[in-house]
Parts: C-alpha cells; structure tokens; sequence
C-alpha cells in the first residue's frame, strides 16, 4: 500500500466499479472441502459451466442501495394500504364481482411468490458463482416480498368477504389450487438452472407482464388501490428479474453449446407450463373485472405475440427457437378464458368462490372483442344457461371432471383447429393409463414420466378416499364423498361457491354499500332498491 | 353521502384469517404474523425433488432438531419484509454520514501504515468470513421447516451479504479507492497460515447438512467469538493507539449483530426448551464449534492483541458460555 | 453489430414523480410512443430506448439517480444497460 507521504487523493469510483470492488472476489476456490461436496446439486442436470465469472448483474445493486430504494418502495406502497384500509377503500370496488378475483389471488398467487422464494433460497445457497448467487438471493427475498405485500394488500378484504380466511389451507388442499401449487412445485422439485430457467426465463420474461401490466393495471380500473399499488411495485422487482432471467439465457447459451439443446427443452416445457397457469389470470381478466381495459386476446398479442417476439428473434443468433406450441397458444387466445369459465360454471358448487353468468353488455363486448369465436360458440351456451337459471333449473355438474396429468387443468380444451371438439390425449407408463389436455402437456409428461406419476391429482384422491378430514367414516349410510372432500378443501358449501346471485358477499355488499352487486344487472335485494 | 354513512358503520364479519385466529384468536393480526404463520405449504406436495428424491421440498427430517410447531420459533424482532428494509435502509442512511465523513477526512488512510496494515490484516479477510456466513444462513433458508425460521434466514443471508460489503468499503477507505487492500485481504483469507484454521471451520460449515445445525455453528459458536474479538478486543486496541477513526465504521457491525442475537437466541432458546433430546444436541454442537472455532482464532488473536490476546479470548469465550447457558444449553 | 427494429418498452407508474421522466423519454427518444393506461404510461420504442439523467435532471430542478426509477417502474423489456448517466433499453442483433 502506498505510504502516506506518496499519498494521491482517493480514486473516485463509478457505479460499475463501485459494484465490482464489493463484490469481487468474495468467493473463493475451497481447499479444505471437495467443491463438489459444497455445490452437491450443480452437476446432475449436464449444464456445462466453464467460467462463472463470466456472469454479470445487469442492475449491480450493492446491498445498501437494495435497501435504500427497496425501503422507499416499501414506505410508499404501506402509505396506500394504510390509507385504503382507513377509508374501507375495499366498498369502493366497482362490484363484488371483482372481490372474487381476488379470492383467486390470495388463495392461488401468494402461493406462488412463496415457492417462488423458496426455489431462490435453494439457488441463492446452491450456484456456485458468486454474481448468479447474489442476484438468487435478491431474487428469493424480493419473493418473500411479493407473498408479503400480497397477502398485507388483501387481508382487509378478509375481514369483509367470504372465501379468503383459509387461504393457506386451501392453497394445500383445493382442487383447482393444485393448478398453480403443482406448477411451482414442478419447477422447485427440479434442478437448479431447469428452475432458473423456467421461473427467471420462461415465467417472468416471457408471462408475468402479462399478470402484472393489464391485470393490475384493471385493478386500478375498478377502484381498488390497494392491489394496483402491490402489484406494480411488485412488478417493479420483477422487471430485474426478467433482466436477471435474459442474462441466465444468454450466459447458459455463451458456456458451451452443448447447452443449447438442454435449454431449448426447458423453454418449450415452461413455457407450455406457464401458459397453461395463465389460463386462471386469462379468465380473471375476461370475467372476473367489471370494468375491463383489454381482452385476454388483445393481452397476448401484445405481451406475447409481440414482445415475446421481440425477445426470441433476438436469441436466435444461439439457435434458441420459439417455444414449440407457441402457434397452439395464438389459435387458443380466442377461447381460453370462455372455456375455463364454462368450467367453473358448471362445478360452481365445488369452488372457493361464486360465478356469475356475463351480462347482455358483458356479452356485446365478448363479440367484438373475440368475433371469431363467441358469437359461435359461448353466447348460445351462456344464453342457455341463463335461460335455464331463469325457469330455476339451472345447469350444474355433480361430478369433478377429469384432470390432466401435467397441468392439472380439468381435461376440457378443445382441439387447436376445432373449437367444438375436446382433447382428448392420453398415455400410458408402467402399465397405468394417463390422461392429458393438450399435446404440450402429452410432451412434458412423456420426458419424465417417472417425476409426473409423483403429482398429487386430488381428483383421483377424492375417489381414492384420501380427501376426507380425520375421523370421517366413508362406510356411514349418509356418507357424501363430495361434501366430506369439499370439508377437507376448507370449502364450505352453500358459503363460498355456488352462484352470485344468492351469495352472501353479494347480499352484504348490498346492504353495506347501497350499489348493486353485479353493476350490469342491478340489485338483487332490497337493500338497494330502496336508497335508489 | 348515504353510502359513506352506512360504510362507516359496517363491522367485519371476522378480524383476521382463520389460521391467525386459531392460534391467537380473532383479533386484527399483525403484519407480522399474517406472514410468519403457516403460508409454508405443509402437506399434498407433488413430485420428488430431483436433488433429494427421498425428501420433499418442505421436510421436517432436515435437522434432526424436532418440534411439535415450528412457527414456536418466532423473531423477537417481529421482522416482515417491510420493517426489515425500512430499518436497514434508515441504518445504512446513518452509516453513509459515517463512511462520508471518514472519506472527505481521510480518517483512515492518516493512520500510521502500522495501523492501517493491522487492520487490512484482521478486517479485509472477514469480507470472506461474511460471505461463508451469507452461504450458511441461505442453507438455512433453503432447507428450513416453517416461514418463521426461514424468512429471518434470508435476512440475516442478505444482511451478511451488506456486511461483506461493508467490510470493503472499509478496505477502499484505507487503500484511497484502489482495492490493493481487498486483494490483500483475500490472499490473507486463502493463503496466510494464521487465517486457515477459521477458512477450514468455514468449509467445514458449507458440508454440514442439518441445518439447525449450520444456524448453531455459525450464529452462535462463530459470530459469538468473531465479532467480539474482531470489533471489541481488537477495534479497542487500535483505539487505544490510534484513536476511534475505525470504531466509528465498526459500530455498525457491532449493533448488527447485537440485534440479530435477539433472534439466534430466541430460536435456540426455543427449540432447545422444547424437549430434552434437542436441548443435548444443540449443547453438543454448540460446544463442538466453539472449541473448533476458539481453536481456529487462538494463533489470530496472538498475532493481533500479543500479550493481551489470552486475557481477551478468555473474556470473549465466557461471554459466549454465559449467553448459551442463558439459552439453557450445557457447556 | 447492426441494430434491431424490434419494439423495447419501459411502464412507469403514472403519478407526480414520473412525469418528468416521461417527458424527458418523449423528447430524447422520438421515436417513441407513449401509451396511457389506468394508473400507468407504457412507453414502446423500436429497436432502442435511451433514459438520460441529465435530461430528467433538468426538468425535475434537482440531482437525479437514475437508480431512483426502480421506486416507479412497473416493467420492461429488451437487454438493459445501465450507467451513471443513461438507462439503455435494446436489442442488440448480431
């Protein structure tokens, strides 16, 4: 070091260097233990990593400012929901229609952000490099920050609605929950760059704007303020994620070519997987916001189609293709959400929530925005079922339809090229029949077997007995499989699902707010009829 | 208005979720417990991890430490994602007037060359010993039962993360921006044969597999003979020569740490009252660590304190004794 | 390395502090277009946005670090590129 009398004034550092003199060369090559003792997970999946320094983090957030901007947004969005639970912003929604898309949120997205921490905690612990480690951890505390705020965001809700107290219950046990909770669970049962690669690449660059832009930006749309301001400030870490994510990509592709293959896979498994979980967020959208700002279709063109575009003409230098389906996905933007609500109409009791028919007005927007397909194929359907609930038969399903084995969806998508026809895929491993809602997921299911034997399906555990609480006698003479099943699920019938009409938060959101429960079809008790 | 007249008067249907209101009855929960409580998924997991295909993602068998409720093991300092970020934001605000003002002064590069080398010697290869201490508490984290546990885990993984950090920026302070002291320090930290004995217990963490464990050794056993040998006994004795141009940047380490003890021992505490089986193991690695790591810092504190080196490590390990018989082990 | 055409976009929280930035964005990249949404502006520029702190420090009156967008961005897309000075929003073709 330089003696005092030969002194020069301090270098003045920029950020680049500021970032790089911190944390540089805080990992070392260990002596006293085997690496691969260390890093015991790194080796399986057959990446090849030749330089890890080679990784570079494109933000270059040294802790301290991680803390100072992330405490800023922190100030800021607990301003809001302090402010919006003070003046019970939650009466100012549009309707109570919109409360029940946040019952989806709280019950099968906090889940999400949590396994998504949880995988991050295991990559933050297992990557060897020092950059990919570091950016892991962020990632896996800006996780625990997401479930955080989401769950803060929404509790007051919870003290005014049905169907959200048990959110933590439910996510374990719901039928349909085990959409997302076998989605994640997939990517954090796997290897660490198949993680880093489904969840940083193919999730967060490729879909969550698509949950996090037009979805929240409609949250603002119907009054409530409180998730708008979660979410956008949750998208705001995301935005380094998917920075995080492309750099993945790029830095997995420039290590070796035998790579190439390996993640070409990973991208075409999770993207389909992905996209098949946003069919929940496509039906939130299209259904579930009284007052909407795009249609899922228009969602995917830009997010997607567009951006998504953007991005994989970019990686083609690497050899890196669109996602396989990704064509199957264009032709399915016209039908997903209206087949998925056809669905939870018809099992309606069985769910966590209630359902509505669209409107005349609900139904005038669908043709225009979907004129390919709903005049065709959904309003007769609609208008048929509201012609039934009108002469007090109304259409209901008894029975839990089939689930795919992958995604977990009911089996009930219709052929890429034939809207009035199911599909049907099935398989076989180890002599058991397997069943399948696409070719996307025939494909995933077909690579690894042997990983997806291991889901848990809780329909087959409904009629295998598995779903009943302790102390349940399924031999009783009034023993009813599915009430004992919905028991277990934390659904208690006749409270939280069923029909919005003669739900309770529909009836309490009359008499509370004086506005009618569904702003389309005017009241349905006399609590409003009176003040207006 | 007619519907704010009527909103203001409307009452919950309940207070708080069903899971907060079983275990505290209904009443508004805090921002704490709405996230430190049960939103660990328990049961149905689907698949077999690939990298344990005998576990499952969430396993109660990765330590051998049991609990009839790990959401026992709650942070006194009640820390959510929120309050921790604005804490050490408002810290790190405290600190940046300190580390400007030792800047604009040169407060460290006007100390005598012996000083400024004694404390490259003994502080710049600690940005290692932090960073083996960020690797172990994300073990934590990822292998953990119960939010409770885990998410004050990956606090306190980032926080050591910011402390490595810290430690370099001492080291661009006493080297004027130039990051000679950083290299020294790492070659010290692989290569100089008084450091290898704290770099080999640091490896021997990065092996070792139960978790509560690591949390023991590295929380209690390590820190516990680090930072007060480091930035008490060792931060005095520059002061005492040199005056308390470092103490005011090593403060900071020292109050860090005093707080995260308030969670290491509500935790160990906890578990270690649960039964008799977990309050002798975690005595036996307690104790286990301590020697290695006492042992591993005896040549250190020699070479830094001299004369006053046995006197000092004999003050620092009857602290630590006297804090873990407070927690109810055996030492 | 040639330059892409595909479109880069950045989304900023629609409030008092981002008005500035927008308006700094619109004028030193025209190519771009601003797209309003409920409680958020989408900006979409072909190829290649620049975000220039000296450009939103004039407008703001005061020092700007650009490291401060993370309190009000909502998202991105395209390969990021950040100094002291510019936020670099592109595609890079090779």
């Amino acid at each position: 070091m330089a003696a005092d009398g030969d002194r020069k004034p301090a270098k003045k550092l920029n950020l680049k260097e500021n970032y790089a003199l911190l944390t540089r060369g805080l990992g070392w090559e260990p002596s006293y233990q085997k690496k691969e003792d260390i890093f015991r997970t790194v080796d399986f999946e057959g990446v090849k990593i030749h330089d890890w320094d080679k990784w570079e983090d494109p933000f270059r957030l040294t802790m301290d400012a991680y803390w100072k901007y992330q405490g800023e947004k922190e100030r800021k969005l607990y301003a809001i929901i302090d402010a919006f639970q003070q003046n019970n912003g939650q009466f100012n929604v549009t309707d109570v229609r919109y409360v029940q898309a946040l019952k989806v949120f709280l019950n099968g997205i906090v889940g999400l952000e949590y396994a998504s921490h949880r995988g991050f905690n295991i990559l933050g612990r297992e990557l060897p490099g020092v950059g990919p480690r570091i950016a892991a951890q962020m990632q896996a505390i800006d996780e625990l920050r997401h479930a955080t705020t989401q769950i803060h965001a929404i509790s007051h809700y919870n003290r005014y609605f049905e169907g959200m107290a048990e959110f933590p219950h439910q996510f374990d046990r719901v039928w349909y929950l085990s959409i997302p909770k076998s989605f994640f669970e997939d990517a954090v049962a796997s290897g660490p760059f198949e993680f880093i690669v489904a969840i940083s690449f193919a999730f967060e660059y490729v879909l969550t704007n698509l949950a996090f832009m037009p979805w929240m930006s409609g949250a603002a749309f119907n009054g409530d303020m409180s998730t708008v301001s979660f979410g956008f400030s949750a998208q705001s870490d995301e935005a380094r994620h998917m920075t995080l994510g492309i750099e993945v990509i790029k830095f997995l592709l420039e290590q070796d070519p035998a790579n190439v293959p390996l993640v070409q896979k990973w991208i075409d498994k999770w993207f389909w997987r992905g996209y098949r979980l946003l069919a929940l967020l496509a039906t939130m959208m299209d259904y579930m916001l009284p007052k909407r700002v795009m249609s899922w279709s228009e969602a995917w063109t830009i997010y997607y189609e567009e951006n998504g575009g953007a991005l994989f003409s970019d990686l083609a230098r690497y050899g890196i293709k669109p996602p396989k389906y990704a064509d199957v996905t264009v032709k399915e933007k016209h039908r997903v959400s209206h087949e998925m609500w056809s669905v939870f109409y018809t099992v309606r009791d069985a769910l966590g929530f209630p359902i509505w028919l669209p409107s005349k007005e609900e139904m005038d927007w669908f043709s225009e925005k979907y004129p390919e397909t709903f005049d065709r194929y959904y309003r007769p359907r609609f208008e048929y079922w509201r012609e039934l609930e009108d002469k007090g038969t109304p259409f209901r399903s008894s029975t839990l339809p089939k689930l795919c084995q992958v995604c977990q969806w009911p089996c009930l998508y219709t052929e890429p090229d034939d809207a009035s026809e199911f599909v049907h895929r099935q398989g076989e491993y180890q002599g058991e029949i397997f069943h399948f809602c696409s070719d996307g997921c025939s494909d995933i299911f077909h690579d690894e077997p042997e990983k997806y034997v291991h889901a848990w399906m809780p329909v087959h555990q409904i009629y295998q007995g598995n779903c009943f609480k302790e102390g349940v006698d399924p031999s009783a003479a009034d023993f009813n499989p599915m009430a004992a099943a919905l028991d277990y699920m934390g659904i208690k019938p006749g409270v939280d699902g069923g029909s919005m009409r003669d739900h309770v938060d529909a009836q309490r959101w009359e008499s509370w707010t004086a506005r009618p429960a569904n702003m389309h079809e005017g009241a349905i008790t006399d609590a409003v009829r009176k003040t207006t | 208005m007619a519907v704010e007249i009527r909103t203001n008067g409307v009452k919950p249907v309940r207070n708080t979720f069903g899971h907060l209101a079983r275990r505290f009855g209904d009443k508004p929960a805090t921002r704490y417990q709405e996230i430190a409580y049960d939103v660990q998924p328990e049961v149905n997991l689907h698949y077999k991890p690939l990298w344990d295909p005998d576990g499952e993602i969430y396993d109660r068998r990765r330590t051998v430490v049991t609990m009839r409720d790990w959401y026992a093991l709650k942070d006194p300092r009640q820390f959510y994602y929120g309050s921790y970020t604005t804490t050490r934001a408002k810290q790190q605000d405290a600190l940046d007037r300190q580390l400007d003002f030792a800047e604009k002064r040169d407060l460290l590069r006007l100390l005598p060359d012996e000083v400024r080398e004694s404390i490259v010697f003994a502080l710049l290869p600690l940005r290692h010993y932090e960073w083996g201490a960020n690797m172990s508490n994300c073990h934590v984290a990822a292998y953990g039962y119960g939010t409770a546990v885990t998410q004050a885990a990956i606090m306190v993984t980032t926080d050591r993360l910011g402390m490595a950090q810290h430690l370099s920026r001492i080291g661009l302070l006493l080297d004027g921006n130039t990051g000679e002291s950083l290299s020294i320090g790492r070659s010290l930290w692989i290569d100089e044969p008084l450091w290898q004995g704290l770099r080999r217990e640091v490896e021997a963490l990065f092996v070792t597999r139960d978790w509560f464990e690591v949390l023991v050794a590295q929380n209690l056993a390590a820190d516990g003979l680090v930072y007060p040998l480091f930035y008490q006994q060792f931060d005095q004795h520059v002061a005492a020569r040199a005056g308390s141009a470092l103490s005011s940047l090593t403060d900071y380490l020292l109050r860090w740490y005093e707080e995260t003890a308030k969670w290491v021992d509500a935790t160990i505490k906890t578990a270690a009252a649960e039964n008799p089986e977990n309050r002798e193991r975690i005595s036996q690695w307690f104790r286990n660590w301590r020697d290695r790591m006492a042992q591993a810092l005896r040549p250190l504190s020699q070479s830094l304190l001299g004369d006053a080196s046995e006197q000092a490590l004999a003050a620092v390990l009857a602290q630590l004794d006297a804090r873990a018989a407070k927690l109810g082990l055996t030492v | 390395m040639s330059r892409s055409a595909q479109p880069v976009f950045i989304a900023l929280q629609a409030n008092n502090d981002t008005l500035a930035i927008i308006d700094a964005i619109h004028e030193d990249n025209p190519n771009a277009q601003v797209n309003e949404y409920p409680a958020m502006v989408k900006i979409d520029c072909p190829g290649r946005l620049v975000i220039r702190r000296e450009s939103i420090e004039e407008r703001m009156g005061r020092s700007f670090d650009l490291r401060e967008m993370q309190i009000n961005l909502i998202s991105l897309a395209g390969e990021v590129d950040e100094s002291e000075d510019e936020f670099i929003l592109e595609w890079k073709t090779a």
